[in-house]
């Protein structure tokens, strides 16, 4: 019996996600008394036996190139290999874009029960129950997994990351890969900014900025904080800003530790996306906006002249 | 070409949460049901655009639900659907849902099986990757472009920080977000249509059931924003830095 953690990768290196999700496996693993172990496929540059930083004491590679990239039905059936040779009883994914793909067709392959979206340890005190997020935020179930075998996708900034300087044995797993049915054409990236699902702190605009020429509020914020930039519905559809910032009930669903939104009213659809950041700070003139029912933080003013003022104090914070 | 969307029936964006039976249950009273947002404006618009660009295409929708579900399959029909099927089955175990869903596909030999995302509800963004497994098929997950060429599909799918392009051959399953079509409201022609298309009532196969909800929670109530007067919006940065411990 062990637990097995799948641990993503991009260009070679383990994603943050990743990493939660492996200090999650590791906690799962002293809570049923058994070893955390993990795999990864695809070539990778990163010193594997730091993983063991967090708390995994083994890591299965199947280092070939024609993993790089995901392709869901490969990976589930290497995964499943892996799972079944080291007996693991648990297994976990983050629950990001690729650990969304991969970790139902695992489930169907091994019949292993999924909870997807967890956002805490499992209850193993009378069977195993996982929390996890619905209703886009708005409520948690408490989900049984009735199956021998168990798979958690863990909702990405739901579980604090430990380290140890443990190191972890690197083990190359002997199999072959099915040729994969998906080609890829083309990766488009942006480069040298925060990718908006993984960013612990995320700067957002919304109607009340006026116009794209105003988003240098925004921006300025962000690069002082190292955030990434957001925006809202109505933004993004007016392109204004690029559709991938367009977080909410239809775009994408964040839980940073810090949700810092100017000129956004806060409707529930916005809300459904953003509802499980740690912190929110609402910047907006309306005092009767929703979103104050839902911030930590907020100044009723106007971002135009609030904003500079604020931007000048987080210099001097931060010394530049 | 015939496409599989598979639909589902969610409370609207801005229905109530709450829970009854000893927090066992959606309070479903009063709550205004709609067609899961992914699976009507990006999964059934988009097998619609690609059938107007063909004709000769066949649109088929699939459903596990009981029978209030039909008012959201006659809104998908009245939207451009051809007809429906409905499994007269309650589940919210995905593994029993997408095993349906693929009896289903499989009875059909579709080329495209299309479903949204994930539900607005239960959030579970995996009957797409578990029906592709049942049939043994690719899957693309979280497609926000889908062209067809021929019999292969190029997709565009979201990654972290960015897109990756795709090509795959037919037959596959796909799962759709923002940008792979524009929501629609069915006209009056539509409407009047869709009383008479088919809608076929099917029962479950035998199929596990691998999870169970025990219960909900709702989130504790936020304490009430604190307020800082737009006079000294560097008291936000000082709360920020020393109180909330975030910058």
């Amino acid at each position: 019996m062990s637990v097995l953690i799948f641990l993503d990768q991009s260009e070679g290196q383990i994603k943050k996600s990743s990493l939660e999700a492996a200090s999650y496996g590791a906690k799962v693993a002293q809570q049923l008394g058994t070893s955390a172990q993990a795999i990864v496929l695809g070539n990778i540059t990163d010193d594997l036996a730091t993983i063991g930083n967090y708390g995994i004491g083994k890591v299965h590679t199947i280092n070939n190139d024609a993993l790089n990239n995901m392709d869901a039905q490969v990976y589930a059936k290497l995964i499943a290999e892996v799972a079944t040779s080291i007996g693991a009883k648990v297994i976990i994914f983050s629950n990001n874009f690729n650990g969304k793909a991969i970790a139902p067709r695992l489930s169907v392959r091994l019949k292993a029960g999924l909870v997807s979206g967890a956002v805490a340890l499992p209850d193993t005190t009378n069977g195993f129950t996982v929390k996890k997020n619905v209703f886009s935020g708005k409520a948690f179930a408490n989900v049984t997994i009735n199956t021998d075998i168990k798979i958690i996708a863990l909702n990405p900034n739901s579980f604090s990351i430990t380290t140890t300087d443990a190191k972890a044995e690197v083990l190359p797993f002997a199999t072959t890969a099915d040729a994969s049915k998906v080609q890829v054409i083309s990766t488009d990236k942006v480069v040298g900014e925060i990718p908006l699902s993984e960013a612990e702190i995320v700067v957002s605009g919304g109607r009340g900025l006026k116009g794209p020429e105003n988003w240098a509020m925004v921006t300025d914020l962000a690069k002082l904080l190292g955030a990434a930039t957001a925006c809202s519905r109505p933004v993004a559809d007016s392109d204004w800003r690029p559709h991938h910032e367009h977080v909410g009930q239809t775009g994408l669903a964040i839980a940073p530790n810090l949700y810092f939104a100017i000129g956004i009213s806060g409707a529930i659809q916005h809300l459904a996306g953003v509802n499980r950041s740690k912190v929110i700070v609402v910047i907006n003139k309306d005092p009767e906006a929703p979103f104050f029912k839902a911030a930590d933080y907020g100044i009723v003013g106007d971002a135009f002249e609030v904003m500079p003022k604020i931007i000048d104090a987080v210099k001097k914070l931060k010394g530049v | 070409m015939k496409i599989l969307v598979c639909i589902s029936k969610t409370p609207d964006t801005t229905a109530k949460i709450a829970f009854a039976d000893n927090n066992t249950k959606f309070a479903a009273d009063g709550v205004q049901w709609i067609i899961n947002p992914y699976d009507e404006w990006y999964a059934l618009v988009r097998a619609i655009e690609l059938k107007e660009a063909d004709p000769s295409t066949v649109i088929h929708l699939v459903t596990v639900g009981g029978a209030d579900c039909d008012p959201i399959i006659r809104k998908a029909l009245a939207l451009g659907g051809d007809e429906a099927i409905r499994v007269n089955a309650d589940s919210h175990d995905s593994f029993y849902i997408a095993l349906q869903i693929a009896d289903i596909a499989k009875k059909g030999s579709y080329d495209l099986v299309f479903t949204g995302k994930e539900t607005i509800d239960y959030n579970g963004s995996s009957v797409g990757g578990m029906v592709a497994e049942l049939l043994e098929m690719p899957y693309v997950s979280l497609a926000t472009k889908f062209t067809l060429i021929g019999s292969e599909a190029e997709i565009v799918r979201e990654i972290e920080g960015g897109e990756e392009t795709d090509k795959v051959a037919l037959p596959l399953v796909v799962s759709c977000q923002k940008g792979m079509a524009e929501q629609r409201i069915p006209n009056m022609k539509g409407i009047m249509g869709a009383r008479s298309k088919p809608l076929n009532v099917v029962e479950p196969v035998a199929a596990d059931t691998l999870t169970s909800i025990a219960s909900f929670d709702l989130p504790p109530a936020k304490a009430s924003v604190k307020l800082v007067s737009p006079d000294t919006p560097e008291e936000l940065v000082r709360l920020l830095h020393e109180e909330a411990k975030v910058i």
